[in-house]
């Protein structure tokens, strides 16, 4: 069994994010960028699908040359090749375009399950997986809190808003895993050995066919319009328990019209 | 006016709360339409009607439900493409952002996610989002095709607006590609009795510093006829089900007040409950970071604050 992963580079959400105000893009360049948290658990899910089998994990990301450190995360925790699409006419890309860029460097490589994190940390949209499904005409089957791969059966339990289901569908097919599936490895020194000498390949819009107009900002579907911090909060009143926290916070209430 | 589609939100035909909160969102832009997928249009109707839909378009094949969301987003693609409606408003669950992302491929048409705010602009439709765990606010449109909205719960007060609510029945046909995830089973949650978590005015959460005893959460949310939330590390411990966790990974709630219990105010679980409009804290931990939120804080055991909250609450209820 082959398996892609496809994992995002995005800042680091316990740093201060904030916009580049000269195009209200995601400000990349003043934080610190790390593989996504959430994509961590889609590696681990990954490599447990191949491990018996004498298939490859190829790990696929489209971003900025730093978004390499995400590669080589994956490939320390076990992966064994990647794919790093690298564009300057990528930048500012909405989930639309860099969809169509993950389907035409999924168009470059063999596999039979393709994984996703549930979202991204940073953009948090929890669209591509199914739009990258839409593009290539896979089934997808998605926020998977429980992953089994039986032969060429992929079967999820997806625990959604009103019900637990399960959802089977048959290779090539789009997985994409929630924070739920299982803790993801932490690289063994052995496996950060190892990833020095695999192989990445660097890819650009030209090598995939894709027109530079097709995507980055200037093809957004979407257009930002303004962004502010949101106003801080104004300090609030903080009481010490003295045996009448309990009834402090009832009088709060009951003076706000709660109770 | 032109058309604004509403996808409406149901469990068997009993709409979500959302569907109201779209379909006051709609009024702003246009004349509403619900479009109806699934069984049980009949018992809907009026509902629908009250928050002032003129039409109700009704999809209903088993194969719309008895696969994973591609059905629905290619019946859904193909009514938007014969109607042209002026947009789409769908509400950002997991499925619903699923189904919006998947029209926005098929029609070619711009998506946001997340909006908490939708209305009529010079530019066409404009949204507001809450990013970076609600620490930025942002502005936005759709630039391309019809516009498709995912909006949050709790975005817009329901208000009433009777129209016709006319139940026009739509034939679809489902291609062989979009029956390709099947879901083989599907277990209902249990009812707790409780609010809907995201749908709330009062949510009651606990988190590590409960030790793993919610009971006094749970009391004291059932003094306020609050909905319970959880913080993923009492998620990840077993002590209350994942479909309750605030957060990044869980839910956004922004209800009116939000009471964080024994929680820290992690930037992932402040992402989920960081737009409440009043927020109350107990942790024993002056330094907790949640208490950099709150309106009112308590420092304190919650082991003795909340049955005494709850006590003084109940009795003020008389
Ligand atoms: C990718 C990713 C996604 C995540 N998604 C989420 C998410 O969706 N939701 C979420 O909540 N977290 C999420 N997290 C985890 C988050 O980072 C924190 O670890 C988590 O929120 C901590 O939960 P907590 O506040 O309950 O526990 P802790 O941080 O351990 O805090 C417990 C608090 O309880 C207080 N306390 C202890 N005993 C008492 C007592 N008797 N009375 C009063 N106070 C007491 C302590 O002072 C402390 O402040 C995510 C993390 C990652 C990396
Ligand atoms: N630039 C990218 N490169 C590779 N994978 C991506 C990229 N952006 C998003 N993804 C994948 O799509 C998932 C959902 O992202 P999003 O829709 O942006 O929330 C992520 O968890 C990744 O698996």
């Amino acid at each position: 069994m082959n398996i892609v992963v496809c994992v995002k580079y995005v800042p680091d959400a316990t740093a201060d994010r904030s916009f580049d105000s000269s195009d209200s893009t995601v400000d990349r360049e003043g934080v610190d960028g790390l593989l996504s948290e959430l994509d961590e658990y889609a590696v681990e899910q990954a490599l447990l699908a191949a491990e018996d089998g004498d298939g490859e994990v190829t790990v696929l990301t489209v971003g900025p040359a730093d978004a390499a450190d995400a590669v080589r995360k994956a490939l320390q925790m076990g992966a064994d090749k990647g794919v790093h699409v690298e564009d300057d006419d990528i930048a500012g890309s909405d989930a639309v375009a860099t969809s169509l860029i993950l389907a035409k460097a999924l168009g470059t490589l063999e596999y039979d399950l393709v994984f996703f994190g549930m979202s991204s940390t940073d953009g948090t949209m929890g669209v591509v997986p199914t739009m990258v499904a839409e593009r290539l005409g896979l089934p997808a089957v998605t926020y998977g809190s429980e992953i089994t791969v039986d032969g060429s059966t992929v079967t999820v339990r997806r625990d959604g808003d009103v019900a637990t289901e399960t959802i089977t569908a048959t290779a090539p097919a789009v997985v994409s895993v929630t924070d739920q599936s299982g803790e993801p490895r932490y690289p063994s020194f052995k496996g950060i050995m190892a990833a020095k000498k695999k192989p990445v390949e660097d890819l650009t819009l030209s090598d995939l066919g894709i027109d530079a107009s097709e995507v980055g900002l200037g093809a957004a579907w979407t257009k930002v319009l303004s962004f502010a911090p949101r106003p801080p909060r104004s300090a609030g009143e903080i009481v010490t328990d003295e045996g009448d926290g309990g009834t402090k916070l009832a009088e709060f209430l009951a003076s706000k019209k709660f109770v | 006016m032109s058309e604004i589609f509403v996808l409406v939100d149901h469990v068997d035909g009993t709409v979500r709360k959302t569907t109201g909160e779209l379909l006051t969102l709609a009024r702003r832009l246009g004349t509403p339409s619900a479009v109806f997928i699934g069984s049980g249009a009949d018992s809907a109707q009026a509902y629908l009607a009250k928050f002032g839909a003129e039409k109700v378009y009704v999809l209903d094949a088993p194969e719309l439900t008895e696969y994973l969301v591609a059905p629905k987003a290619e019946a859904l693609a193909e009514l938007v493409s014969s109607k042209q409606p002026g947009a789409v408003l769908i509400s950002s669950s997991a499925e619903g952002k699923e189904i919006a992302g998947r029209l926005a491929i098929k029609t070619e048409s711009g998506l946001i996610t997340d909006a908490v705010d939708v209305r009529a602009g010079g530019d066409g439709v404009e949204t507001t989002q809450s990013v970076f765990a609600g620490n930025f606010t942002v502005e936005a449109t759709v630039t391309k095709g019809t516009p498709i909205v995912a909006v949050k719960p709790n975005s817009a007060a329901p208000e009433e607006s009777p129209a016709a609510g006319a139940l026009e029945p739509v034939s679809v046909t489902i291609s062989d590609a979009a029956k390709t995830a099947k879901i083989t089973d599907s277990k209902p949650r249990a009812a707790t009795g409780r609010p809907e978590l995201t749908e709330a005015a009062i949510v009651v959460s606990g988190g590590r510093g409960t030790g793993g005893d919610f009971s006094q959460v749970e009391a004291f949310a059932d003094s306020l006829g609050a909905a319970v939330g959880a913080s993923r590390a009492a998620v990840d411990s077993g002590w209350y089900p994942h479909s309750f966790q605030v957060g990044q990974t869980g839910k956004t709630v922004s209800p009116q007040l939000y009471v964080a219990n024994g929680i820290s105010g992690a930037i992932q679980h402040r992402a989920g409950m960081q737009t409440s409009k009043t927020i109350v804290a107990v942790n024993k931990d002056e330094e907790a970071p949640i208490f950099e939120l709150v309106d009112f804080g308590v420092v304190g055991d919650l082991k003795e604050v909340l049955p005494q909250a709850t006590d003084e609450v109940n009795k003020r209820k008389g």
